[in-house]
């Protein structure tokens, strides 16, 4: 796999700060991937996602080092328009992102301040609310909208960009169960039909270990696991550092520990149910 | 003691967020808030501080008649951590964020400054005690919006979404801080759509869907209903899954992993 996003050797301190909020961090993302980026809160993730869409060192001052490469480019080096183009961020609540009087206008709003032809913003509004399956609250004013509803404006926004790399932060918390799931998989959705690639930063990994092909965990400014979902929540740094890991994989962990052979790390209960049931006389 | 009697509440625009709502809440009693989102659970919870009045029907907090008392009166008894941290937030340093609430409330500066260093060491913002709150995380805006309602002490926390951005040691400690409430007597409201952190706690778990409760009982008992988990758009804790795909079930469900541990271990040896 081509490698789409790479982080190299990268460090920032930001202006005012001692202590480096990114310290030495390597990572390479691979197009078409879904990675799930991981840890606690103040390990250095939204720093990484800020370097990813330029804001870090755009709008952040700070001291860095090593470089962050998006596509070919390095985020320092281009403009924060062009990164937006190739690096869609949805923020983890929509009411911080979707502002204007209607879902459509709001579609298209960074599109208008990109200076795209007319129709093409109109061609490209109609795609992503299609793609989002919300064509029907196109003239609806954002706060009439349910908050999953509004999650898919955010994301529909940010999709009109045609980006590729598609970066959510902490999506579902904000959606009850049924409505996080939906979104789980409208992502996966997304990511097989578009072959976008999809870094995700959550807490919440019972939802999205599903769907991943990688978890990278973060800690203290740094890398500290990178691998597939199963491999990584069955780690037992992963309780160390604190990652939101499943029930299911802890509860794996703790009869694994007591000599139970279960096979490999389950993500749902149903596969720990049966196989532990293969166990019972 | 909290009761809700009959109570509707409708918007200016005519929606119905809540119809014929009617509720006791215990003191001292651990209570979980779930339905999907637009249920109108923030609605309700928003009677409890007198934000919002009752349009038909009446709510009393602590003999209290939330209309015919100031929010500021009720604060005092009723403290409620809002689900978005920005809409709570508007002091230049989170110190005088959390000295704020005790100011407006006249608590006498000594005893501000104990609870000032309480709240901070408590909640680890210790090192951000000079910063704007803006330049906070997500995760730790949360955490203040916490440590600003705990520091004036009032006897029913209302906490609207709290695990949301929390990671797993911060949920573990939000987990002890409200076994800690709920030890000393304190009236802990939980609205959560995380399930997993809402079993965890065993409460009474009232489900709302369209404006109305649809189910309220104990955790076991309401996540057990299939009809009710599909009308509210919940998911069933991973410890009651557990239990239903089980060869050798336990009589109840299990209410944390270590209970389950001792259970398999013991079934698969026998």
């Amino acid at each position: 796999m081509k490698p789409l996003i790479q982080v190299q050797n990268y460090s920032f301190t930001y202006m005012g700060t001692s202590r480096p909020a990114a310290r030495n961090v390597n990572l390479e993302i691979g197009e078409g991937e879904i990675v799930i980026l991981a840890g606690p809160s103040g390990c250095g993730k939204s720093t990484v996602l800020k370097s990813l869409n330029g804001l870090i060192p755009h709008l952040y001052s700070g001291s860095r080092e090593g470089t962050v490469i998006v596509d070919g480019h390095d985020v320092a080096e281009t403009q924060v328009s062009e990164v937006a183009k190739k690096v869609g961020f949805v923020f983890q609540n929509p009411e911080n992102q979707i502002f204007m009087f209607s879902v459509e206008r709001d579609v298209a709003f960074a599109l208008e301040n990109l200076g795209f032809p007319r129709d093409e913003i109109r061609r490209r509004v109609d795609w992503a609310l299609d793609l989002m399956g919300i064509q029907r609250l196109a003239r609806q004013a954002p706060h009439e909208l349910s908050d999953g509803q509004r999650q898919r404006v955010a994301i529909a926004g940010v999709l009109a960009m045609t980006p590729k790399v598609l970066i959510l932060d902490e999506p579902t918390s904000l959606l009850d169960p049924l409505t996080a799931r939906e979104l789980v998989l409208l992502v996966k959705r997304l990511h097989d039909e578009l072959g976008i690639t999809v870094l995700v930063v959550e807490h919440r990994l019972d939802l999205l270990a599903g769907i991943a092909s990688r978890i990278i965990v973060m800690d203290r400014g740094t890398v500290a696991m990178d691998g597939s979902p199963r491999e990584v929540l069955a780690r037992k740094e992963a309780l160390t550092i604190g990652v939101g890991v499943p029930t299911v994989t802890r509860l794996y962990g703790l009869l694994t520990d007591h000599g139970l052979n279960l096979g490999q790390a389950p993500l749902r209960m149903e596969e720990l149910a049966e196989a532990v049931n293969r166990l019972v006389p | 003691m909290i009761k809700i009697e009959s109570v509707t509440f409708k918007h200016q625009n005519g929606t119905v967020a809540l119809q014929n709502v009617s509720l006791e809440i215990r003191t001292g009693e651990a209570t979980a808030i779930v339905g999907e989102n637009g249920a109108g659970k923030t609605t309700l919870v928003k009677h409890l501080n007198g934000l919002i009045k009752p349009t038909e029907g009446k709510v009393t907090v602590f003999d209290l008649d939330t209309k015919q008392t100031t929010v500021a009166q009720l604060a005092r008894k009723v403290g409620v951590v809002f689900q978005n941290p920005d809409h709570q937030l508007f002091s230049e340093t989170v110190s005088d964020e959390i000295a704020f609430g005790l100011r407006n409330f006249g608590f006498p500066e000594s005893v501000i400054k104990k609870r000032l260093e309480w709240a901070l060491e408590f909640f680890g913002l210790t090192e951000y005690r000079d910063s704007s709150p803006m330049m906070l995380s997500g995760g730790e805006k949360k955490r203040l919006c916490l440590a600003i309602v705990l520091a004036w002490d009032p006897e029913v926390i209302v906490l609207d979404e709290p695990t949301v951005g929390q990671d797993l040691v911060q949920k573990e400690k939000l987990r002890e801080v409200i076994k800690m409430l709920l030890l000393r007597g304190k009236t802990v409201i939980l609205v959560s759509h995380d399930m997993e952190f809402v079993w965890s706690l065993q409460p009474r778990v009232i489900v709302m869907a369209k404006g109305r409760v649809v189910a309220d009982g104990a955790a076991a008992e309401v996540f057990s209903r299939p009809e009710v988990v599909g009308e509210a758009n919940l998911m069933k804790p991973q410890l009651l899954e557990l239990s239903v795909h089980l060869k050798n079930p336990p009589q109840k469900p299990f209410a944390d992993i270590y209970e389950a541990r001792q259970w398999l271990v013991s079934s698969v040896s026998r």
